[in-house]
This record gives structure tokens, sequence and C-alpha cells, in this order.
């Protein structure tokens, strides 16, 4: 029998590691001049250097190494005042020159921190993530494997490679061991991923896009007895491609290692791939031996050595932190903390502010990204920002709210065709022939036939008793298809029966 | 004694994924050893004075502007390859030992 996760977590204390890779949004790759642009056809942006060709000497790109810096220090980081590229050395065919360019022992920004808030069951906690290192390298080829019954790499016959993304620069982001989390430990790892990312599009480095790959996680979990004080051992689980998947893979994992520990047996330390459609991880190389991959510093390069006055101007120039500006928005609109959180854990905040910013108002633009919009988007699975509805189409549902063109249940109609694809709001209010009912003699001539139908309730209403409108006013609406305007039914409503 | 063992040249040709008879895997041993004998001569030379350099200059900061140069056409990238399949580099199977 599997654990309950609460069984898990009462048994077992988890211990996370997290290293996030992310792209940079450079123009070139790191080392050449090749172009970094997402989705070009095959092999069309390389050349030697980035093939791996004999004689070629890579050149770092010196955006790239200004971008690491300011990530560095955005993340509280010391910057190394020397460092040097190294060779990952392993026999692989992602990368043509049988090696990776990376950093090994001289990373260029080392012990920073990160503090995240998770909403616990005493009210919201802040946790602070301790980051190793973050270090420069490049990122790999994309491999097509080709034959075999699930186009996986077991049982390929043989494998195609496209190398546009070779050399891309790569930004990777470790922590230290993260401890004392308890049961919250899926909501920080989600939390942690969540606020680096808001960090790196502040910081305009990046595009950040997990489904394309541009930010990508992966996540080790170990789980020892609670109050043992040790560390277990760790599996490290790769390709989790969405925020919620870090959520749902570091679950997995603990619910999967408890398992193994109540049985008696051992955790085995190794790479695991995450499975979207299931949520549960499968089993990576199965080879005992491991890789080593004989790190040697990189003779083509020569050491980064970033001066003071670089630094400095790199520090002052860094954008206001996501956690201040959420401060100060969270101020700006006067939001309770409860409702603040609930945004920023919907990945809300950029979008009402943009929303705000083109003339909705922040307690009604609020409400629909976290209403009907969130509702929607849970029910599709998908990241508030995917959802197929911009903050322009928003702010004009707002609008026509407002200006009493739509009422709140023709709005949520229009969210969903727009959703659905159907078009801007004013073109899925015209195709659809969305409009309040606001001709008075319609109205009340529904109305007049609502009374007619129920003359005991309106007998009611007459005598005093104000609640058994809703009855009546029902019956309009059902009368006008959702059209009317309901505040407006009601006056002319009890206006009839006084 | 020899610095590299036999076990370790076939654990080294394994992650290679180069297949060595057992006679290649005795004298590879004894062919990495005097490299490495030859290295340990160079080391010996280098005091402890002597920082550790990757590099043969005293230099640093070496860069280039992020600026876009022409890369190689596919054709261009793809001619020295053995073989090649809808412009992308085709390579025997990966990890086949393990399928």
């Amino acid at each position: 029998m599997a654990l309950t996760y609460e069984e898990v977590v009462a048994k077992y204390e988890p211990s996370l590691g997290l290293e996030v890779h992310v792209e940079l949004n450079t123009q070139t790759k790191m080392f050449c001049g090749c172009a970094t642009e997402f989705g070009a056809a095959p092999n069309t942006q390389t050349c030697p250097v980035c093939l791996g060709m004999p004689g070629a000497l890579p050149v770092v790109n010196e955006k790239a190494i200004e971008s690491t810096i300011r990530i560095g220090l955005a993340l509280n980081c010391a910057i190394t005042p020397k460092s040097r590229f190294a060779r990952k050395n392993y026999f692989y065919p992602d990368m043509p020159k049988n090696f990776q360019i990376s950093q090994y022992d001289e990373p260029i920004c080392t012990n920073g921190y990160l503090d995240v808030e998770v909403e616990t069951d005493e009210g919201i906690k802040t946790f602070r993530i301790e980051i190793e290192r973050v270090h420069m390298e490049e990122d790999t080829g994309k491999s097509l494997h080709v034959g075999g019954a699930t186009g996986r790499i077991h049982g390929a016959e043989y494998s195609l490679l496209d190398y546009n993304r070779a050399g891309i620069p790569l930004v990777e982001i470790v922590t230290k061991v993260v401890s004392g989390t308890g049961k919250y430990a899926p909501e920080v790892a989600k939390a942690y991923v969540k606020e680096l990312r808001d960090i790196l599009r502040s910081l305009g480095v990046s595009d950040v896009k997990m489904e394309q790959g541009s930010l990508r996680c992966d996540a080790n979990v170990s789980l020892a007895p609670t109050g043992s004080g040790k560390l277990g051992t760790r599996s490290e689980t790769k390709n989790v491609n969405s925020l919620r998947s870090v959520e749902r893979a570091v679950r997995g994992e603990m619910i999967r290692h408890a398992g193994l520990l109540d049985k008696g047996e051992r955790v085995i330390q190794e790479t695991r791939h995450f499975q979207e459609d299931t949520g549960a991880t499968r089993s990576g190389r199965s080879k005992e031996q491991a890789e080593d991959y004989r790190y040697f510093p990189e003779p083509d390069l020569t050491p980064v050595a970033p001066d003071a006055e670089w630094i400095e101007r790199l520090r002052s120039d860094l954008p206001e932190k996501p956690s201040v500006r959420r401060a100060r928005l969270q101020d700006q609109w006067q939001v309770p903390d409860k409702e603040m959180a609930a945004m920023v854990n919907a990945g809300a905040v950029d979008l009402v502010e943009e929303t705000v910013a083109l003339g909705a108002d922040p307690t009604k633009a609020r409400g629909w990204w976290l209403g009907e919009i969130s509702r929607l988007a849970n029910e599709a699975e998908i990241e508030l920002n995917a959802v197929g509805i911009s903050p322009k189409q928003v702010a004009r549902i707002v609008e026509l709210i407002s200006v009493g063109e739509l009422t709140d249940k023709l709005a949520r109609q229009v969210v969903a065709s727009v959703i659905a694809g159907e078009g801007d709001p004013d073109s899925v209010i015209a195709t659809k022939g969305i409009k309040v009912v606001s001709d008075e003699s319609s109205l009340i001539a529904a109305i007049e036939k609502a009374i007619a139908a129920q003359p005991d309730i309106a007998e009611k209403v007459r005598s005093g008793h104000l609640p058994a409108a809703g009855a009546l006013i029902g019956a309009v609406m059902k009368e006008t298809k959702g059209q009317a305007d309901a505040a407006r039914v009601r006056e002319l409503l009890l206006g009839l029966l006084s | 004694m020899p610095r590299i063992s036999r076990d370790e040249v076939a654990r080294i040709a394994a992650l290679a994924r180069i297949t060595l008879r057992d006679e290649e895997l005795s004298g590879l041993a004894g062919q990495i050893d005097g490299i490495l004998d030859a290295v340990a001569v160079v080391q010996e030379a280098a005091g402890a004075d002597v920082p550790a350099m990757s590099h043969p200059l005293e230099i640093t900061n070496v860069t280039r502007p992020d600026v876009i140069v022409p890369s190689l056409t596919p054709e261009a990238s793809l001619s020295g390859a053995p073989a090649s399949e809808e412009s992308r580099f085709r390579v025997p199977q990966i990890l086949g030992e393990e399928a």
C-alpha cells in the first residue's frame, strides 16, 4: 500500500536541492556569433566553433557574462574576482566536441540566497533558500531518436542531431541543501522556481519559458526519518517543465522514497525523468557506474575577471526586486495579504498590473483574473498567462461592464469565448449578439409576465417581503436569457409592485 | 607501481564506448603510464611558487560583443558528416548497450 502524503511527512523529513538551468536571451551563442533564435530550421545556426571543428577557437560573449553577473547580484551572491571555464568531458552526441564548456571549481557567482513566501497553516511564512553557485556554460544540441516503438532514446535505431541549440548561453543556478521545509517542501520548491523566474524576467536576461525549455528545473529530493538529523539518499528528477510539475515531482518523489524506505528497501541515487502525463518519474540511465567528467580548465579561453567598477555599475542598475514591487503594488491596490498571496500564487500579478495600466479598476481586474479566468485555466490545467486572454481584452471587458454594456453573467460568456479563440471581446459580442437588454418596455413586459405567472410571490413582495423578489427576478433573467441587468430588473420590479 | 591500472583503462574505454581487447587493455595501461611519467617531469620543474595556469598568456577578459555573425549553411555544416538526414547529423543509436 502506498503511503498517503500526510503519512509520509509524519514519518520523514524531506531535503531538497534545486538546479535551475536558464538559457540567456543574448542575440548570439556563448562562444561564437551564431544566432540563438528559437525554432529555426535545423543546423542553420551553426559554425565551426559550435560544431567543434578542429582549430576553431571560442571567444566569450560579453553580454552573457554581464547577464550572469546581474543574476548573481540579484540573488545576493559574491562575484568571484577571477573565474575560469572548464571542460566537462563526456561521450554523447548532444555536444559535437565530446565536451561541454562549463565552470567547475571556479564559478562566477557564489553564496547567495533567495527568500520565498509560502502559505502555511500558520499564515504566510518566508523560507530562505541559500544559493551555492551560479555558473556559466553552454547548452547542448537537440537529439531526435528515430525507430523503436516510442520514439524514446531506449530502443531507438539511430539519432538525428540539430546543433542550433548547442552553444546557447546557459546559466546554472544551484541551491544548497534546503531543509526544514517539512510538509511544505513541494510548495517551497515551486515558490523558489517561480520567484527565480520572476527575478530573471525582471532582469530581462531570459525568456524564462519553461514550456520552450529556456528555464528548466532538476529537483533533488531525499528523505530521512524525522528527528534523525541525517540526510537520505537523493534522486534527481529531470525534465520538469512547468511550475506545477515542480510541485508534483517533489511530492511524487517524496511518496516514492517513503514507500521504498518503509519496505526496508534503499533509494538508489539516480537520475529520473518526470512524466508530465502521469506526474510520476521514470528511472533514467540505469548505469551503476558513475559518470566521470574529467573536468579540466579550458585552455582555449582566458579567465573572466570582472573589475569592481563594472560590478558596482551592474549592481546599481538592477531593477526593482519582484518582492519589493509586489509590496508596492499591494499598497497601491489596497489588497489584503491573503488576496495578494493568491494573486502571486496564481501568477496573476503581472497580468493584473497590465490590466490596471490599461485603465481597469484594480479590484475588478483582480476579480476577473483570480475568479473566472483562473477557474478556466485550472480546468484546462494551464498557466494563467497562457490561457488565451490578454490584459487588454480583460480591461475591455471590465470597461464594457462599467458602462453597462455587459452584465457580470454576460461577461463570463465573453471571457469563455475569447479564451476559446473566438476573437476580441467586441467581435465576440457582435458575432454572438450578446447585449444587455436595456429596452425598458421589453423588460417591463417580461416582469409583468413573471408577476402574472407567480401571483402569490408578487403578493408577498407587495406586502413588504422583499427577499421573495429574487424568484421573480430569476424568472425575468431566464426570460431575457440572462441579457438583462439584474439590478435594473429589481428596480423596475419593485417599482411595479409598490 | 603503475599509475593507471588495467581496470581503470577498461572503465575509461567503457565511458568512451570504445571496445578494447584484453591485450590492448594491458598495452594501453603501460603507454598511458609513459605519458603520465613525462608529465610528472614537468610537474617537478614547476615549484610551489608557480601558480597553476590554464592559458599560456597572463591575460583575462578576452570577449566579443553580442553581435550576430553569419552561420554556415546547413549544407556546409553537414558536408563533413558521415551521414545526415533531414538537415540533421545522423549518428548511431545512443546508449544502445542499455536498450
